[in-house]
């Protein structure tokens, strides 16, 4: 079984769950720029995080045998912060990026007026950069956020069919599908999806431009809920492609939109004959 | 061919002598052990085969090291076997970093050309094109400062990669410094090349070929290891504290380190014996 995560925070993460999620068949990943648990302060801290979205995590997730892409944004939250927005000037030159697949996470924390001014700049920055966007839905008045997002969206340069809208449930999957856009699920233990109510999802709305997500971080998450979702789909009666199609096919031609996705693992032993132990011989 | 980054001012001799120097690099025959060489192991992986629309029929599996291959023969490997719309692209991107080369504005244009080389010649042949675009728009040191600092580590090692053939001084070995302060295997092993050999003090030399050993990174990576290792007393102490350390801790000692030792103190005793071929000198991890 082969697995892409299209939604996963490895800088949170340690290298044991790089080796855990290789075992469960995790052979690619993206990971979105986010907030970080502690709210910064300062540009620049923003640029040392996306430049270890750019080396230092793509070389950790080779070790293992898993390609490593990468969203760039200001994340909605910070953008509250008029310390964090001359990030947004410094952008454009990040988004020319190889490894860079998407605009994200942009999108509504509390539907603020910075909010939608950073989430209407950074559509934009995607459209310009013939990149897609990776679309957070808000946590607390999920529904309302979503319909607000979705309007921003419509009235972008970035057509539906090149933005992904995330962490959808139950009382967004609908009008997110009407939508155009393509849908993402988080599958995190307490406060989003689990893999039961996933799988009735899928057999509800069928699995066309549906991409399931760990969006595991620093909270109480678990980088192996794509395979767990693998798992059940399978067992209540999925056959093989439908599950290739959720957790593979639908993630690559997402991203595969940036025409940047390059899926065979970059060699990291330039130096170095143990290495294909440490790939995982993948 | 109108390509203006050719070595123009080489004389016929002395080109044929590096073409030749750096065709040997591309015989595996000439290789001692199958992994030498820095450059070819490039992003997309060491063993992938290019394909060549000329059906040369070179070990198309190499791609010549950009540190250590004149430009003039980087270019015509990378023309060689790059595919129409590449080879376009390229061109392109060597004849406006010609025509304007330093820096200008927030990012210019042929620092743009440099963040898509990976995805317009695919990942094994990135690092030669951007070699090749830095040398076109003659960059110097601050120019490379620039691209390395806001670079990704892809470009960051491509950075390191064209040193030699763009900088004379010791001006640009703050970015060597940087790049041997990681723990990136790739850009260590892309620290340790000519103009480290070149440049770098004694003292940040020999951590240097420490810390290949405690990654992992093979010292055929360290460009003039011989001349310089030779009769370093301090490297050799150093080299028997690490062989002595592993030892005590019941871990095996790379082969690489009796390599070393053996030319820095051929009189020295082996203090263990060594590991198999392909053993890690350490896990990676420093910190």
């Amino acid at each position: 079984m082969r697995i892409f995560d299209p939604h996963i925070h490895m800088t949170s993460r340690t290298t044991d769950d790089y080796a855990a999620m290789h075992a469960a068949g995790v052979r690619a990943v993206v990971e979105p720029s986010f907030w970080l648990g502690q709210p910064r302060t300062s540009p620049a801290t923003f640029f040392d995080y996306f430049d270890s979205l750019l080396g230092w995590e793509p070389f950790r997730a080779a070790q293992y045998g898993i390609a490593h892409h990468c969203t760039l944004a200001l994340n909605p939250k910070e953008a509250n912060d008029p310390r964090c927005a001359p990030v947004l000037d410094e952008l454009p030159r990040y988004l020319v990026k190889d490894q860079v697949v998407a605009v994200g996470e942009i999108g509504y924390d509390s539907m603020t007026a910075a909010e939608d001014t950073a989430l209407a700049a950074q559509l934009q920055l995607a459209a310009d950069h013939g990149l897609p966007a990776l679309v957070h839905t808000p946590h607390r008045d999920k529904l309302a956020g979503l319909r607000r997002t979705l309007d921003v969206v419509h009235e972008s340069a970035l057509s539906p069919d090149r933005v992904l809208v995330d962490h959808l449930n139950e009382t967004t999957v609908k009008e997110a599908k009407d939508s155009g856009c393509w849908l993402g699920f988080s599958v995190y233990p307490d406060t989003k999806m689990d893999e039961a109510r996933m799988v009735a999802i899928l057999r509800a709305y069928g699995p066309e431009q549906v991409l399931v997500n760990s969006a595991a971080d620093w909270g109480r998450s678990d980088p192996l809920k794509t395979r767990r979702v693998a798992d059940l789909m399978l067992a209540e009666g999925f056959g093989e492609d439908e599950v290739d199609r959720v957790l593979w096919q639908n993630p690559v031609a997402f991203y595969g939109l940036s025409g940047r996705l390059n899926l065979d693992v970059p060699g990291t032993d330039a130096t170095h004959e143990g290495n294909s132990i440490l790939r995982g011989g993948a | 061919m109108t390509h203006r980054h050719t070595t123009r001012n080489t004389s016929r001799a002395a080109h044929t002598e590096t073409d030749r120097d750096a065709q040997s690099q591309l015989d595996p025959g000439n290789s001692t052990p199958a992994r030498a060489g820095a450059g070819r192991k490039g992003f997309g992986g060491p063993d992938r085969a290019s394909t060549s629309p000329s059906g040369d029929t070179a070990p198309a599996t190499l791609t010549p090291p950009s540190a250590l291959t004149p430009p003039s023969a980087l270019y015509r490997h990378l023309v060689a076997r790059l595919g129409e719309s590449a080879r376009a692209w390229l061109e392109q991107a060597l004849t406006e970093a010609a025509a304007q080369p330093g820096i200008h504005g927030p990012i210019s244009t042929w620092e743009l050309r440099i963040a898509e080389a990976g995805r317009r010649c695919g990942p094994e042949h990135a690092d030669a094109a951007r070699v090749l675009i830095l040398h076109a728009a003659r960059a110097g040191a601050d120019a490379l400062s620039r691209v390395y600092f806001q670079g990704t580590a892809a470009e960051r090692r491509a950075v390191l990669h064209a040193l030699p053939h763009l900088v004379a001084g010791p001006e640009a070995v703050p970015l060597v410094e940087d790049a041997l302060r990681t723990n990136d295997t790739r850009l260590l092993a892309a620290a340790v090349g000519p103009y480290a050999a070149r440049h770098l003090s004694p003292h940040l030399w020999r951590h240097a070929v420490l810390k290949c050993l405690f990654t992992g990174v093979a010292v055929d990576e360290v460009t003039d290891l011989d001349r310089r290792a030779r009769g370093d007393g301090e490297l050799a102490r150093m080299l028997a504290d690490h062989a002595a350390e592993r030892t005590a801790a019941g871990r095996a000692v790379p082969q690489d380190l009796y390599r070393v030792l053996t030319l820095s103190d051929p009189t020295a005793t082996p203090p263990a014996p060594a590991a198999e071929p392909g053993v890690r000198g350490g896990d990676g991890k420093e910190s």
